[in-house]
């Protein structure tokens, strides 16, 4: 199973703690702007979770 | 009577606890009990976005308040309510309200309240800056031209300075004996920082005290030790917390700056022995730093809640099970500000250090990009980068992380 994940772009500051909390799904490009893969895989959710927790301006939304 | 986990504060550290007491299995209840109207929100902006433009109270409410986990939710929030005193030993709270609330087990998220300058005069026209009401009655006052005197230069202090000048305010930046920032920064970047601001409009007078607030009735002006006045219509004290612990007064605890907790984040006894039942969460919380093998001592970070709660909650629910959690991995500390659009972040415990080394850039000019390491003896402690993209950040973090394996626990 997967779960969909978005970021609000307009929330998103690009401190990158969510690249830290779960590489596997977060990245910060050159230019420092975050990048991600918006299907995870439920194996990764706890990283996710951990990401959403993470951020400072709470701008990681699970998709129903 | 079914076991209950009562949390004392129902801010970041709260919120975080109750999930984590969840994420750790805990399934009886949980009461979280705060002395705020709200339910938890985020402090950050207060100093920022928030106190630039905060819109109606229901705007920045909506704006700030966190999402509690779907796991979080069968938890009981009794907001408005203080805690006013606590005997550990029988297991009972009594609150502000009359009411007498028993625990099994209890976690300390009570946090801070903001110190102030202990210095007479008036008190009308003088601001902190904690709570959502704070942030919105000090924007309500920073008129363009209006003279906004900042007493302290910590992180909230320059962040309000950058703010009111942002908004056209005249502001004046007293530092008391540390530079801006230069406690958690050091020199190097705080001199930099100083410069920022004073780039953007905002005197800064180093190396000076305050003796008295001026006028009569409402506070017109700071009077410093060296005899000079500094005119004000708006004044803000930004000089460091106090932790709230006066609710835990009298059962044996040493209570001298925040709570003590050994590395699980169990609440010690003046003798050093960690009790049963009693976890501390957030920058209320002093424990030792695992990492540089130094002092015990309170985070004040925006991530120490999230961070303290992930080691408090499961010691908590497996302590109530007659059982005992492995040594937990020390949290690494980690912050950030903005500036004029300028975003410093840093790892590590950099106040720590005995010499530092400019990595890239320079520090004097922080928006131009800088990177500088924290080193005790020959070791990697902490890192900062300042107008750097954040991989630049998390390659030195990195950096920190392989240098600051963590240190033997000595009261694990």
């Amino acid at each position: 199973m997967a779960q969909q994940i978005t970021v609000d772009r307009q929330l998103c500051d690009n401190h990158g703690q969510c690249a830290i909390a779960a590489p596997a799904v977060f990245r910060m490009n050159d230019d420092g702007i975050l990048e991600y893969e918006d299907s995870v895989d439920d194996a990764l959710l706890d990283e996710v979770e951990e990401a959403v927790d993470v951020c400072p301006v709470q701008a990681i939304f699970f998709r129903d | 009577m079914e076991p209950r986990i009562v949390v004392v504060g129902a801010s970041l550290g709260g919120l975080r606890a109750a999930e984590q007491l969840r994420s750790a299995g805990w399934s009886g209840q949980i009461v979280v009990i705060g002395d705020e109207p709200h339910p938890p929100y985020n402090r950050p902006p207060l100093s920022k976005a928030t106190l630039a433009a905060p819109g109606t109270v229901r705007e920045s409410l909506a704006a700030l308040t966190f999402r509690p986990k779907r796991s979080a939710t069968d938890v009981t929030w009794k907001l408005g309510t203080a805690v006013t005193a606590a005997d550990l030993a029988a297991g009972v709270l009594e609150l502000d309200d009359g009411e007498r609330i028993t625990f099994t087990g209890l976690v300390v998220a009570s946090g801070l309240r903001p110190a102030r300058v202990p210095a007479p005069g008036p008190l009308a026209g003088r601001h902190v800056v904690r709570r959502l009401e704070d942030s919105l009655a000090l924007h309500a006052e920073l008129a363009p031209g209006a003279r906004v005197v900042v007493v302290g230069s910590g992180f909230i202090g320059c962040e309000v300075a950058a703010t009111a000048a942002t908004l056209g305010a005249r502001v004046t930046l007293i530092e008391g004996g540390l530079g801006p920032m230069e406690r958690t920064l050091g020199p190097a970047l705080s001199a930099g920082v100083r410069g920022l601001l004073e780039r953007h409009g905002v005197h800064v007078i180093p190396g000076a005290r305050v003796i008295g607030f001026r006028g009569a009735g409402r506070c017109t002006g700071v009077a410093l030790a060296d005899g000079t006045e500094v005119g004000a219509d708006v004044v803000v004290e930004a000089v460091g917390s106090v932790p709230n612990t006066a609710w835990l007064a009298g059962n044996g605890l040493d209570l001298a700056d925040g709570v003590e907790c050994d590395a699980r984040l169990r609440v010690v006894d003046a003798a050093g022995t960690a009790l049963p039942n009693v976890v501390a969460v957030g920058d209320v919380a002093r424990y030792p730093d695992g990492r540089t093998a130094g002092p015990a001592r309170r985070v004040e970070h925006w991530a120490t809640p999230t961070d303290t709660a992930k080691i408090a909650a499961p010691t908590l629910v497996a302590a109530l099970a007659g059982e005992q959690t492995p040594a937990p991995e020390p949290p690494l500390p980690s912050f950030w500000t903005d500036l004029f659009n300028v975003r410093i972040q840093g790892v590590g415990s950099p106040a720590r250090a005995d010499r530092i080394e400019v990595f890239e850039g320079d520090p004097a000019a922080p928006a131009t990009g800088a990177a500088v390491g924290y080193y005790l003896g020959d070791r990697l402690i902490g890192a900062v980068t300042a107008g750097l993209p954040a991989p630049r950040q998390l390659y030195y973090r990195q950096q920190v992380l392989d240098a600051s394996a963590p240190a033997t626990l000595a009261t694990v």
